[in-house]
């Protein structure tokens, strides 16, 4: 097996940081950690297995309908994704409101089955949404991460910075109300394709 | 004498010598110290008196006389929210003690990072962030925590400025980006009306009267609680620490203006948008803020202070001579628009500046635009009537 392929999308070519896609909802879902954990591993759960399946129909799908084929495949799996999340996780898919729906716009998706999984066998394919996915996944992670504890003062909603320390309490400290908004994940997005360009020297 | 220490050093700073990775660093200190020796090698050049440092200075002096009455205003407040009696010297000296941890902090905050990234880049570190580290300060509340002073001063440095290429590359105003972070990060510090007065923010100072800034008052409905015109006029009402009086900044609008460092067309086309906005909305008034007199728009908040010294800004405002017009007309006219409709944000004067930051570049564009089209027709016609 090939496991470039399932560590180069996590590192050096990352759908999010390197080839700028999926960056939408890497924006909305990154408030808290688990939502974006979550968001991270169903995004995951439909490449690699859309992939694997338009794979396995890549040589019967005519050319001129196969992206009207592969919505069809996708959507199966966000809806799957979006049941199994309603059934056992209400409260998380309740605060990923549209965005599991909105999987099946992901440009990482589309990407790799175009890019990928047309032209290659079913397992290689999998890998290969799999790793996609994942280095999506770790993205929103290190997004959220950030934002959680600096704009909340929390991790997995548990209280990580003391409480005495707020101002409320006699102390120094305030969460960052910029953090929870929407241009500072941009911004920590860009620290991130920041640092990571000039360890990696990608240019 | 120190020329002779810094000469007898230098070696040891070269590219390459023991010290060479503090190159940047030393060349700044030494062209601080003393008129760089160097001339340009290459090049058409400009030949003027005045270079970024002379420039830069200007603009510190032109800000002294806010700083000087700021430092007053704070224990001015003090004295009067509290009723304690106090002189002048000792209001000043006050004021003075409160105001300048936030001046360090800014500077030390600032040129650390300053130093670091042109030593990084192997650039030389320029003067840049003299007035930024001053205005910031300026537009801050008194009582702001030092620590987010420095955090927002490294927000607006590094990702406000460094990461555009640094000084003169920015889209935006670093001091007004540093006021923006600490808005949206930490709105109780910096709104509301416990921030404004020295002494305020401590638990044991419930009981004493409000201190709220006239724009809040206003925003919360409080219109007929306004200051007079007069203390408007010259400060004595809280606010932030260089912005109150808007006879302070007209001293430095007029040093400004006199030298030439800053566009009196910036300043003069942002009080024609905010009268002309003002007017308009007397008009149509249908709440007591809309039928509010526009001037009084002139002297609350920092309008005054952020027309002079911010909207000036040569780096991100409009660059050409039209634009500069419409540039300074749209800042009035938001600033009005943002604090009289939106009582989220009193203050309209920092986010009209930051959107319109923006939009500069478009407007010259367009304005480039415009006289190529003008002189391609005037040129045209000449050439018809040629050939006729």
């Amino acid at each position: 097996m090939n496991w470039k392929l399932l560590t180069d999308p996590i590192g050096k070519s990352n759908p999010v940081t390197v080839l700028i896609l999926g960056i939408c909802s890497a924006l909305a879902v990154t408030v808290k950690l688990e939502p974006a954990l979550v968001m991270g591993l169903a995004v995951a759960v439909v490449t690699a297995c859309s992939s694997c399946i338009l794979s396995l129909l890549r040589n019967t799908i005519p050319p001129r309908i196969r992206i009207i084929v592969q919505l069809v495949v996708v959507a199966t799996f966000v809806i799957l994704v979006d049941q199994l999340l309603r059934a056992f996780a209400y409260d998380i898919s309740k605060q990923l409101s549209v965005f599991v729906g909105l999987i099946i716009t992901n440009c990482i998706i589309m990407g790799r089955i175009e890019a990928f999984a047309l032209g290659n066998r079913p397992w290689p394919s999998f890998i290969d949404g799999l790793g996609n996915g994942l280095g999506y996944g770790m993205i929103l992670v290190i997004v959220a991460f950030v934002r959680e504890l600096f704009g909340s003062g929390t991790l997995f909603g548990y209280q990580i910075i003391p409480e005495s320390w707020y101002i409320a309490n006699g102390g120094f400290y305030a969460d960052n109300g910029l953090m929870i908004l929407p241009p500072m994940a941009l911004i920590v997005v860009g620290l991130i394709i920041w640092i990571q360009r000039s360890i990696m020297r990608i240019n | 004498m120190l020329r002779k220490i810094i000469d007898k050093i230098k070696p040891s700073f070269e590219r390459g010598a023991r010290f060479g990775f503090l190159h940047s660093t030393f060349e700044a200190f030494e062209s601080f110290a003393f008129v760089p020796n160097k001339t340009t090698q290459s090049g058409a050049h400009i030949r003027d008196c005045n270079d970024l440092k002379r420039v830069m200075t200007v603009v510190i002096i032109a800000l002294m006389p806010a700083l000087f009455f700021g430092c007053w205003n704070i224990g001015y407040q003090h004295a009067h929210t509290f009723g304690v009696e106090m002189t002048f010297g000792a209001m000043w000296l006050y004021g003075f003690l409160r105001v300048l941890p936030v001046i360090i902090v800014s500077y030390a905050v600032g040129l650390g990072i300053e130093f670091t990234a042109a030593q990084l880049r192997g650039h030389e570190v320029n003067e840049g962030f003299l007035v930024t580290g001053m205005l910031i300060p300026l537009v801050m509340p008194v009582g702001v925590p030092l620590w987010m002073v420095g955090l927002a001063t490294a927000f607006a440095v590094i990702i406000g400025k460094e990461i555009f290429g640094g000084t003169g590359m920015n889209i935006f105003n670093p001091a007004l980006l540093a006021r923006a972070f600490i808005f949206f990060s930490y709105p109780s510090q910096i709104s509301g009306d416990r921030v404004w007065v020295a002494g305020l923010q401590s638990p044991s100072a419930v009981d004493v009267t409000t201190g709220a800034t006239p724009l809040a008052e206003v925003a919360t409905g409080g219109i007929d609680r306004l200051p007079s015109v007069a203390d408007l006029f010259f400060g004595f009402i809280p606010g932030s620490i260089g912005e109150t009086s808007t006879l302070a900044v007209l001293i430095g609008a007029v040093i400004l203006i006199y030298t030439g460092v800053a566009s009196w067309k910036i300043m003069f086309s942002c009080v024609v948008g905010l009268i002309a906005t003002g007017v308009l909305l007397n008009l149509v008034a249908v709440n007591p803020y809309m039928a509010m007199p526009p001037y009084y728009h002139l002297l609350m908040g920092g309008f005054a202070f952020g027309a002079v010294f911010m909207a000036t800004d040569p780096v991100t405002a409009a660059q050409t001579e039209v634009g500069k017009w419409l540039y300074g007309f749209l800042i009035g006219a938001l600033t009005v628009l943002i604090r009289v409709f939106n009582e989220g944000y009193p203050e309209g004067m920092m986010l009209a500046i930051l959107l319109m930051n923006a939009f500069a570049p478009l407007i010259d564009h367009y304005a480039v635009a415009l006289h190529i089209r003008r002189r391609l027709q005037r040129s045209a016609v000449l050439h018809k009537n040629e050939l006729l």
